[in-house]
């Protein structure tokens, strides 16, 4: 006897006991802190709050042990509760030219004034398995060298200085939130840069690398990559002037780019940006390249009809909050629509049946 | 008599490159004229600015419309122009694929303009198309057939029937044969003749092909390096040419 | 958890979508963007309803939310008390007793009144949108009244089928001017986007809010000879005996053999209690 499938209540929160239960995983193994993912998963957390749009290193870490290590659906978890955060008011441009740098390299020049600092990167590991990790040990410690005491000088100003590259001209002009209105297209720079920032880095990354391939091209070198803290400082009104309210740490990368010229300007080199909190470099090189990529038409390049020139395309579908959303949707029941599906087919077969067979018997 | 299409100073540069420049003509209703040049004349790019394809460094296209008498194409606000060139004007390309949805039947790339107005009767539109279809010469049997199971010269003619169901007041055409074998061109060109009279339509021709504007245009302007040389009755250019450069162009025609 | 605000957004946030629905109610069926928030369910699975509801809610409705027409689908359960928990609001399976309902993909059988909300779940909220990927270029059609492809579409449909081959989201026109995508609802449902209730459309991850206020036209796209068809499955409810709604088609054994139920189980379960009998009804107990 048929009845009626009933208890999706109590389905639901049997479900989400059994996953409290394999989030924690096995009992006699200590459970993770806050603390030692926010330490030891640094490049996880970065990851997670520059997708989240939101910089927490303690709530990215928190997000990132409850969502098991699915580093998409922590990032879920920090815009849901970015969302329901109250908006004081917005800082100043935070002024990246004063930033600490940790790491700061040039790939257009040997060296330069602030020389080439490697920092704590990955480049140059050989990339074999360290067993010794499999065991705790003692906690390494690096020497350390005289601090930075001046702003280290962009790399990109000394091109600039000689008019071979294209200068960007600063704008008082307030940018779209887009977390604040609908998107709309076409897109000015800010907002493309908006979103490229917080889009999913795998995504970010294959539209970069195909600009490498032959997909649309544009001859990029990174002029300077910088990698550090920098100050953020807000205006407060009842005080009349800026103050400074905390510090981040962000990954800046310029490139410097196929050279065009116009009617009326000689041949200079163009711009490409990227900005993204926390160590992101791969994510902060992509983005400088999508970004240059983008630029086709106010540089008056051809659209070669490459994807990454493509402005809908691009900025569509790189939030993975949104891609993963309407993706997993599909797991839904569709069964109604299905339903329709099923009565058209049935009666487009019964109907190209019949036909066949009043033509077999004419 | 107002003339259809007035067209005054059109100019278009590219960097140091001169695009086509100093061309100024009125074209009358039911009128055709032919735009000749070899390759890189600018005769292309003349039509392109004249359809509103290309934005010209300067000059103004005028266009009698049916509500609102003469206006300025250049200033024309997009919705407007998109509206015209659904209704008025229709624009032929030189590669068939360009004017065509090659997804959609034949049947569908003829209907479209119907339905676009407001055609809501399946029966009907499907007799229209195949009677379109049928006056550019393609049996009725390949209406659901999609483009690119027809030959060059059978989308071309697609294309045209595409472009005329609505009965548009002003033909642009670049190339129309273009890329055909020399009989297929032949019955183009005649299909075409019969469809300009009957319909009386005005049309603006850009071909390298003097047979086809002998053919087909009442008028002639021939383009060299962008620049207008010679204009006049089509007959009258072709037989007695005056510039240097037409009387090559006219005296290097193999006669065959 | 800190203290949420009533129905979850916060006053500012619910100002802007009611700001959006207003202008959906102006005009009828056109799409208007909204500044869609991240909310605590994935894009895709309601967030733009969830968003809709939130903002027409007040402490004194009575809500009901459904799934594919049911009370009880995981979706359902999982959005009804979210408003539960955020809202506090009483919460319903009845239709007649709701005044607002939030719905993914079906119109609820029993006609609505003028007191009542009908809040619709889309996933992707233009109709032209696999015809033409751009939004750009949809947004022009829309502004210039350009639905020729969308009759092309139609129409190739015919040419190759016999029929339009269209079973859901089937498109209409509002008020003899846009051109919507009513949500992936059976077409069967279409002729009840006649109604005397408020409609409300919300697509979050798309962005857009769009509504059909009480009595205004709608029409589903067709030719004069080839006029839009209801279509459900002929067989009638196997447990209530229904022949005029549409029907879930369940599988009941390994040979394949199939029972038809009333997909709207409010509606049925309502039937049921005032002794309408079906084909597998259980028999008659003796008191």
């Amino acid at each position: 006897m048929y009845v009626a499938v009933k208890g999706g209540e109590r389905a639901i929160d049997n479900a989400h006991d059994w996953l409290a239960e394999e989030r924690r995983g096995d009992p006699e193994v200590a459970e993770l802190s806050l603390a030692q993912i926010r330490e030891q998963m640094a490049l996880a957390i970065h990851r997670v709050m520059a997708e989240g749009s939101l910089y927490d290193p303690d709530l990215a870490a928190l997000a990132i042990k409850q969502s098991r290590g699915d580093l998409i659906e922590a990032i879920f978890l920090i815009r849901a509760y970015r969302t329901t955060l109250p908006r004081i008011g917005y800082s100043d441009p935070v002024e990246t030219g004063s930033m600490i740098c940790d790491r700061r390299i040039s790939a257009t020049f040997k060296d330069a004034p602030g020389g080439q600092v490697l920092g704590p990167t990955f480049d140059y590991t050989h990339r074999l398995l360290d067993f010794k990790l499999v065991a705790d040990g003692e906690a390494p410690v690096a020497d350390s060298a005289e601090p930075q005491t001046e702003n280290i000088p962009r790399i990109t100003d000394f091109l600039n200085r000689d008019g071979l590259i294209q200068t960007e001209t600063p704008s008082d002009a307030t940018p779209p939130d887009m977390t604040r209105e609908p998107m709309e297209y076409p897109a000015n720079r800010a907002l493309r840069l908006q979103a490229l920032t917080r889009g999913d880095e795998g995504f970010v990354l294959g539209m970069a690398y195909s600009t490498q391939r032959g997909y649309g091209r544009n001859h990029p070198f990174v002029g300077e990559l910088r990698i550090g803290k920098v100050q953020v400082e807000m205006e407060i009104p009842e005080l009349g002037f800026a103050i400074k309210i905390g510090e981040v740490t962000l990954t800046e990368c310029e490139t410097v780019n196929q050279f065009t010229g116009s009617k009326t300007e000689p041949p200079q080199f163009t711009r490409g940006y990227g900005l993204v909190f926390g160590q992101s470099e791969r994510k902060a090189i992509s983005m400088a390249l999508v970004d240059r990529a983008l630029r086709w038409k106010e540089l008056g390049e051809d659209n070669m009809g490459a994807p990454a020139q493509d402005e809908e395309f691009v900025l569509s579908h790189s939030d993975n909050i949104q891609a993963t959303g309407f993706l997993e949707h599909i797991k839904l029941p569709h069964y109604v629509d299905f339903q329709s599906e099923l009565e058209l087919i049935r009666k487009l077969r019964a109907e190209a049946m019949a036909a066949t067979q009043k033509e077999a018997a004419e | 008599m107002t003339p259809l299409l007035s067209v005054s100073n059109i100019q278009k540069t590219y960097g140091h490159r001169i695009g086509c420049t100093g061309v100024n003509f009125d074209l009358y209703p039911g009128e055709v004229m032919g735009i000749v040049g070899e390759s890189g004349s600018g005769k292309s790019t003349l039509l392109n600015c004249l359809a509103g394809h290309l934005e010209p460094d300067q000059g103004e296209v005028l266009f009698d419309t049916r509500a609102e008498g003469l206006r300025d194409t250049m200033t024309m606000s997009e919705p407007e122009r998109r509206m015209l060139a659904r209704t008025d004007w229709a624009f032929v390309h030189q590669n068939a694929r360009d004017g065509l949805r090659m997804g959609v039947s034949a049947g569908g790339n003829v209907g479209e303009r119907l339905m676009a107005v407001g055609a809501r009767h399946y029966g009907n539109i499907r007799e229209q198309a195949i009677d379109w279809l049928g006056r550019v010469e393609i049996t009725e049997d390949r209406v659901d057939d999609r483009p690119s199971d027809f030959s060059g010269g059978m989308q071309q003619r697609l294309q045209i029937a595409r472009n005329l169901v609505t009965g548009p007041r002003l033909v642009f055409m670049d190339e129309p044969t273009g890329g055909l074998d020399v009989s297929v061109q032949a019955r183009l060109l005649d299909l075409l003749r019969g469809l300009v009279r009957e319909m009386g339509l005005s049309a603006i021709i850009v071909t390298h092909d003097l047979a086809v504007v002998r053919l087909l245009a009442d008028r002639l302007m021939v383009m060299k390096s962008g620049h207008l040389v010679e204009s006049g009755l089509t007959d009258q250019v072709l037989d007695d040419p005056q510039h240097t450069y037409t009387q090559l162009l006219v005296s290097s025609v193999l006669q065959v | 958890m800190s203290d949420y605000n009533f129905a979850y957004l916060d006053e500012q946030t619910k100002r802007m979508i009611r700001r959006a629905i207003l202008k959906g109610v102006a005009i009828p069926g056109y799409q208007v963007p909204f500044a869609s928030r991240e909310m605590p369910m994935p894009y895709g699975w309601g967030t733009g309803g969830v968003q809709v509801t939130a903002a027409c809610l007040t402490p004194d409705d009575t809500l009901k939310v459904i799934d594919q027409g049911a009370d009880d689908t995981t979706n359902a359960v999982s959005i009804r008390k979210f408003f539960e928990n955020t809202a506090q609001v009483d919460v319903t399976e009845c239709t007649q007793e709701a005044s607002v309902i939030q719905t993914r993909h079906r119109i609820p059988e029993e006609p609505l009144t003028e007191d009542q909300i009908l809040v619709y779940q889309v996933p992707i909220p233009e109709p032209l949108r696999f015809l033409e990927p751009r939004e750009t270029e949809t947004r022009k059609m829309h502004a210039l009244e350009e639905y020729g492809l969308m009759h092309v579409k139609l129409y190739e449909d015919i040419a190759r089928h016999g029929h339009i081959a269209t079973s859901y989201a089937y498109p209409v026109k509002v008020e003899d001017r846009y051109v919507m995508d009513p949500s992936p609802i059976p077409k069967f449902d279409n002729p009840r986007l006649e109604s005397a209730a408020i409609q409300l459309f919300g697509a979050g991850r798309e962005q857009r809010i769009y509504a059909v206020p009480p009595y205004t036209k709608v029409v589903s796209l067709d030719f004069e000879d080839h006029p839009f068809e209801q279509m459900k499955a002929e067989q009638d409810c196997d447990l209530c005996g229904a022949g005029h709604t549409y029907l879930d088609e369940v599988i009941v054994n390994d040979q394949g053999g199939r029972m038809f139920v009333c997909s709207d189980t409010n509606y049925c379960a309502t039937r049921c209690d005032a002794g309408h009998r079906g084909r597998l009804s259980p028999e008659e107990d003796a008191a």
